[in-house]
């Protein structure tokens, strides 16, 4: 049974001080013109009215993260014998994600299956994930460019989260949704919140309405999509202004590519994993000079292909893009993801693919 | 602490011997440090692992010893970029990373009792010679073996070892061919798919596996064709990059399939279902 827990709003920095004393808390602040999760401490205003201009994935996938250390040890008696010492770094501290939004927390769950649901999970990965609890404000207001309901979601889908918040006209309602949601919400600042259950429910309701509906996911989409794989035209057409700056998969929730380099100084270095993404030439690159994917339609081809036929084809349908329209918003050249797929769906409807 | 089973961390292991194959490849064997995981440690003919040289980082490479041969796990290295040119200056003695078995593997029960058909090119003869190597360990199990092999010229000739060991076996039939004429080269000289279609084998009750420059193998898969091969008695193995090895980091897909995970083993039929980008 979810719990509910009501809010005012004047006690919503009382939460965050609380809730930071336990574990780490991070939450959306303005930084500059953008909005960004940051650890909360007093000095930080959370911005809760707008989604965060990056989403919170780099709080359990790091934008870099070191996976181990090794140290070279000259031996004392045998100087030309060196030895190689090897020291995981897998230290992860529970964490609360404070004000996500529906969309970025289903993020997550397009991450959990190749990183975790498979016969080599990710332990990086996993370990943080486990040990993180995500509160999702569920949306006021549809943000520009934004599309979840095109592709499963809604502006107060509970997926992915472990608590969503309602903003209402003096307060916040809190509904637990797992049992670390229910842990959270034993703390003595909320006040009995089931008689606010049917506002938040109109609340969700007319939000819904607003967002914008590109276009429908229907079961032929994955095909649709595939069959359009060797029409060179259609892709070059849809690429024709980008720019493969890769903006699109920093920004998504859903991206999540990497590379694995070694960085060294003196006889230790580290393991480093970082972001990295399939718009970038050398992200294929072979040491033969052989590229599969030397075209920036290709890329994009790749990356539109990824999150609506290929991750769907592995993992029962699911659409690996939760509509969060980030890329859409802050593409310096304005492709729109949602576009591309509406066309793609178009195409193959009039030429019958 | 570490935790057990981070597929991220290599295990250390040391260079036991270094075999010079030709001008720019290298084979490496390798043994874990820890013998006692060197004595768990199995993996099926066809799958990779990734050498780690800490400092430089990591390559994916077919483990070319057979694993009815466990003594150590061999390596072969043709200098291409960053990694492989660390790799070469490396000595006997010397440590390494090793993230193995990855990947699928060859077929190898479903071969049993056919004739096996080996065309190679190059260094694309390692991932051959670990499942030659298995066969002849279990050469009951399998009717005829014949070997096609080409290289540039002699001496880009890899595993001459073996080759001087197939060619005296009965039980193998081997034939050799370079690119050109080259002094004291007595055996053929033409492109491999050129002496695959003068030898012409049967199709009958055969599996042939190739694997080898991507220009050599498009002519070969027409050759076979035309002797009749059908899709499913092709086998090939692809290369991409990679990183991750465990079908996470986005590198080596085509279309939904992973070819660290779901390969690098591939019938032609199989190939022909996913879309074309290699």
């Amino acid at each position: 049974m979810a719990k509910l827990g009501y809010l005012p709003k004047e006690k919503l920095t009382a939460l965050l001080e609380a809730l930071s004393k336990e574990q780490r808390l991070f939450v959306p602040c303005q930084a500059g013109d953008a909005v960004l999760f940051q650890q909360y401490d007093a000095t930080k205003t959370p911005c809760l009215d707008r989604p965060a201009t990056t989403p919170p994935k780099g709080i359990i996938f790091p934008q870099d993260d070191t996976l181990f250390t090794f140290t070279y040890h000259k031996d004392a008696e045998d100087l030309k014998k060196v030895s190689v010492e090897l020291k995981e770094n897998l230290d992860v501290a529970p964490t609360i994600i404070f004000g996500a939004r529906p969309c970025d927390a289903k993020g997550f769950l397009i991450y959990d299956r190749p990183y975790t649901e498979t016969d080599t999970p990710d332990p990086y990965y996993k370990k943080r994930r486990d040990m993180t609890a995500i509160m999702t404000l569920a949306c006021p207001a549809p943000s520009p460019g934004c599309f979840c309901t095109s592709v499963g979601g809604d502006p107060a889908d509970k997926d992915g989260s472990d608590v969503l918040i309602t903003q209402l006209e003096s307060g916040y309602l809190f509904e637990s949704i797992t049992e670390k949601g229910e842990t959270i919400l034993q703390n003595s600042l909320f006040e009995e919140g089931s008689s606010y259950q049917e506002q938040a429910q109109r609340t969700h309701e007319a939000v819904a309405e607003l967002v914008r509906k590109p276009f429908q996911v229907t079961e032929e989409l994955t095909q649709k999509v595939l069959s359009l794989f060797e029409n060179d035209s259609f892709w070059e057409e849809e690429a024709n202004k980008c720019i493969s700056c890769g903006a699109c998969t920093y920004l998504c929730p859903t991206c999540y590519c990497f590379n694995i380099t070694d960085e060294q100084a003196g006889s230790s270095g580290e393991r480093i994993r970082t972001w990295d993404a399939c718009m970038f030439y050398h992200f294929t690159l072979e040491a033969s000079g052989h590229n599969p994917r030397a075209l920036k339609h290709q890329r994009l081809k790749n990356r539109v292909g990824h999150k609506f036929s290929y991750y769907p084809q592995k993992y029962d349908g699911a659409i690996a893009c939760c509509g969060c329209g980030r890329c859409v918003r802050y593409c310096p050249v304005s492709v729109d993801i949602s576009e591309i797929v509406a066309h793609a769906q178009e195409y193959t409807n009039d030429h019958g693919e | 602490m570490t935790t057990v089973n981070n597929p991220y961390l290599p295990e250390l292991a040391t260079i036991t011997k270094i075999i010079e194959e030709t001008p720019n490849i290298k084979s490496y064997q390798v043994v874990f440090d820890d013998q006692e995981k060197m004595g768990r440690f199995s993996f099926e003919p066809g799958q990779v692992g990734q050498l780690s040289v800490f400092g430089t980082g990591e390559s994916t490479f077919v483990i070319n010893s057979p694993p009815t041969r466990m003594e150590y796990l061999q390596f072969s290295v043709m200098k291409a970029g960053e990694v492989t040119g660390v790799l070469h200056d490396l000595a006997e003695g010397d440590q390494v990373g090793v993230r193995a078995p990855l990947g699928n593997w060859f077929p190898y029960e479903e071969m049993k009792g056919k004739k096996i058909l080996f065309i190679g090119g190059g260094i694309g003869l390692a991932p051959l010679r670990t499942l030659i190597l298995f066969m002849l360990d279990n050469r009951d199990d399998y009717d005829d073996i014949t070997i096609i092999y080409g290289a540039r010229t002699p001496p880009d000739l890899c595993y001459k070892d073996d080759l001087k060991d197939w060619e005296a076996r009965a039980d193998v039939n081997l034939i050799l061919t370079v690119d050109a004429e080259y002094p004291e080269w007595d055996k053929r000289i033409g492109f491999v798919p050129t002496v695959l279609s003068e030898v012409a084998p049967s199709s009958e009750n055969t599996v042939a596996i190739t694997c080898g420059p991507p220009i050599m193998i498009k002519f070969v898969l027409q050759g076979l064709a035309q002797l009749k091969f059908k899709d499913e008695q092709i086998i090939t193995t692809l290369e991409k990059r990679m990183k991750c090895g465990i079908g996470i980091c986005g590198r080596c897909n085509i279309g939904s399939m992973y070819v660290c995970k779901d390969g690098p083993v591939f019938s032609l039929a199989q190939l022909k279902q996913i879309p074309p980008e290699l």
